[in-house]
């Protein structure tokens, strides 16, 4: 090309954006930050990541958020932070000075929203995580006056287990015997940490104990000396893949229990679409209320809009902790994140996982703890204060 | 001391006093950026001092960083926190001479299987130990921010560049010349090898634990699986190696275009991050083998052989 002719090509060019500008109001930047690759990519490519595209798909196509009587679309920023916190600190910075994100999400998974805390307090956004389970949100919210919490503390969520079971036991449903195993990583011991106590408080007898690393990848002899204990309950404080291969192996031994619980992904739709009708009777750490027409709704949009269903029990937080921006930023009309903040302490917020309000602490303080497949859903049997919970049934064979 | 000694440190005081303003730019993007600069440029320099002049390449630097937070991590309730970095170092540094007596008698490939062997081995013993004891997730809560991160980071620099420096110049450091260039050689002329060896493994140890011991209140969860990242052990390497280890200066040359290029590479192709990344690392092989040193001193030997034969 000629100069001449790329010079009026360019101005020609700058022409059409200028007055494509001044019809139609600027985005909103919205900027994310989680993994796609590194050790947590296949929980936030679940999780995460969907949800976020669900989400400015619909905002767009009403025609964007209304800001103060002006309606304007979002544009995501999409960063991978490779499941690295240095990586996510960065990139967050980059999206507040580099991009001029009006608003950045919370990040994904305990480790990497906790990292971010601090650059995200200090920019002013708020921070709503949908995918962090702990037990110092008094703490960090103390700290970090703009960090919001809608998933629990890891001691409520081993609790609720517990206590599912000895509600059962007390009625005559189960016996005594519970074997127990942890995957010897962060989240997998501090569940068994707080449920072991708990067990022994309940006055129940722990016959099996034990755990195992990260990534293991013959867990048959765990099966076999936890069907040689003969318990009535097996409960595994278990991570995605170790939750497949226990299940897998119980199968395999035809392990006879009455409760078979495995942690983290038994919500997962791919486990009741690998394990089909012996996933029946499993319970897992998460929940929904199924029969909430908000959550069935959502649930088919998610479907449809990114050709998978949503998990049953952080994707609709992660859905919810949009839904709370959007009514904030709608309601209070502005992008000043300071009014939002405030908005978000002072309101409560009608969600697909129901009404959230957030407490003195910044904490969603009633959530879903246990839940179970029955009939081919997953089914919340247990929360702390959540409607719609279904009583659980026993685990009858893996036929 | 010469007059040479002098410019070189006059001129090392100016470049570090300079970049110890940037925070003072108060551009959060940048500083984030030098941190992660401060941090590999610490760890990539005193990795050289030891693996440059021996050409023993170690993958322990995640090892070791990863004590160093779990320090500050198990620490922090109890002791101050300007403790906790210099009792790193120490713990650090009793590690490394304890696994430098173990396997530095152990020859090229062996040593480099051993040591990116040995972060694994410490992650399960730290996993054990939670797992043992029923632990309930580390949190390093401060008031630190990424300024003072930032500051304490180039003080460790300034202290490896003085160490550096020193070592160059010293008995040890010229006996880890001879070891490299040939270690029959060197034990024939009386040096003992394995003394030598040990003593300067200890420096990258307790300087990478150091800085773990500082970057821990910047991450504030401290688990495992980050704080002993095998990623860390190999990017200090590739950093290293892209700026060259023949000279203290080297390292840092490579650590700052290589944060720059991830940079760039991660704005741009956020979807494809990592392939984009393994790329480079091969076109950076292939292209600079003795990286930006030896690209330097090629073109330095080509001016001086042309004004020779003119």
């Amino acid at each position: 090309m000629k100069r001449r002719t790329a010079l009026k090509a360019a101005v020609a060019a700058s022409a059409i954006v200028w007055a494509g500008a001044a019809f139609a109001a600027d985005p909103i930047i919205v900027g994310a930050v989680a993994p796609k690759t590194g050790p947590l990519a296949g929980g936030s490519v679940v999780t995460h990541w969907p949800n976020i595209q669900l989400w400015a798909g619909e905002v767009n196509a009403r025609g964007g958020l209304n800001v103060g009587g002006e309606m304007r679309l979002v544009e995501v920023i999409e960063y991978d932070d490779q499941t690295n916190p240095a990586e996510t600190i960065k990139a967050i910075t980059r999206l507040a000075t580099q991009d001029n994100a009006d608003i950045i999400l919370a990040p994904y998974s305990t480790g990497l929203n906790i990292a971010a805390a601090p650059i995200m307090d200090k920019l002013g956004f708020p921070q709503i995580t949908s995918t962090a389970a702990t037990d110092q949100v008094g703490e960090l919210s103390k700290q970090f006056p703009n960090m919001y919490f809608l998933l629990g503390s890891s001691s409520a969520l081993a609790n609720g287990a517990v206590d599912v079971m000895a509600a059962m036991r007390d009625k005559g449903e189960i016996g005594n015997r519970i074997a127990m195993v942890n995957v010897a990583d962060a989240f997998g011991i501090e569940l068994a940490a707080v449920a072991k106590p708990s067990f022994e408080a309940a006055g129940f007898e722990i016959v099996y104990e034990t755990s195992y690393p990260l990534g293991t990848q013959d867990l048959s002899p765990i099966m076999k000396a936890a069907k040689a204990a003969e318990p009535d309950a097996f409960v595994a404080w278990s991570y995605p893949p170790d939750t497949f291969g226990l299940t897998e192996q119980a199968m395999i031994e035809d392990l006879n229990v009455k409760v078979f619980y495995t942690a983290v992904a038994t919500a997962f739709p791919a486990y009741s679409a690998v394990y089909g009708p012996a996933a029946e009777g499993v319970m897992g750490i998460g929940g929904v209320n199924n029969a909430s027409p908000e959550f069935l709704d959502y649930a088919a949009r998610h479907e449809a809009a990114t050709g998978e269903k949503p998990d049953y029990w952080a994707s609709g937080m992660m859905y919810a902790s949009l839904q709370i921006l959007e009514q904030s930023i709608e309601d209070s009309g502005t992008l000043d994140m300071a009014v939002i903040n405030q908005y978000i302490k002072d309101h409560s917020f009608e969600t697909v996982m129901g009404t959230i309000d957030f407490d003195e602490n910044n904490n969603n303080a009633s959530y879903w703890t246990v839940g179970q497949w029955q009939g081919g859903e997953f089914k919340g049997i247990a929360s702390t204060g959540r409607e719609g919970v279904v009583a659980p049934v026993l685990k009858n064979g893996w036929k | 001391m010469t007059a040479r000694d002098w410019k070189n440190l006059v001129l090392g005081s100016v470049l570090l006093g300079i970049a110890a303003l940037l925070p003072l730019t108060g551009d959060a993007y940048a500083i984030a950026l030098g941190v992660n600069i401060a941090m590999y440029g610490v760890l990539a320099t005193s990795w050289a001092l030891f693996s440059g002049p021996t050409h023993y390449i170690s993958l322990a630097t995640a090892a070791f960083f990863g004590v160093g937070t779990y320090v500050t991590a198990s620490g922090i309730d109890v002791l101050p926190y300007w403790a906790l970095p210099p009792l790193a170092g120490i713990i650090g540094g009793i590690l490394a001479g304890i696994v430098g007596l173990a396997t530095l008698r152990l020859s090229g490939v062996y040593f480099v299987i051993f040591t990116l062997g040995l972060a694994e081995m410490i992650r399960q013993i730290v996993t054990w130990w939670q797992n043992a004891t029923g632990h309930k997730g580390s949190y390093v809560l401060t008031d630190l921010t990424e300024n003072h991160i930032y500051w304490q980071l180039l003080g460790v620099a300034a202290l490896v560049y003085l160490a550096g420096w020193a070592i160059g110049r010293s008995r040890l450091g010229f006996a880890l010349r001879i070891i490299g260039d040939d270690e029959q050689v060197a034990s024939h002329v009386g040096i003992n090898t394995a003394v030598s060896k040990v003593a300067l493994f200890i420096v990258p140890g307790a300087v990478a634990a150091i800085v773990g011991a500082m970057i821990a209140p910047r991450y504030i969860y401290i688990e495992p699986s980050t704080a002993f990242t095998p990623m860390l052990s190999f990017q200090v390497v590739i950093m290293a190696m892209l700026g060259g280890t023949g000279r203290l200066w080297g390292p840092i040359v490579g650590v700052i275009p290589f944060t720059l290029l991830w940079e760039v590479i991660s704005v741009s192709f956020p979807n494809q991050t990592t392939l984009l990344l393994g790329l480079c690392f091969l076109l950076i092989v292939y292209l600079l083998p003795n990286g930006f040193v030896g690209l330097f001193e090629k073109i330095r030997a080509r001016a001086l052989s042309k004004e020779a034969y003119q």
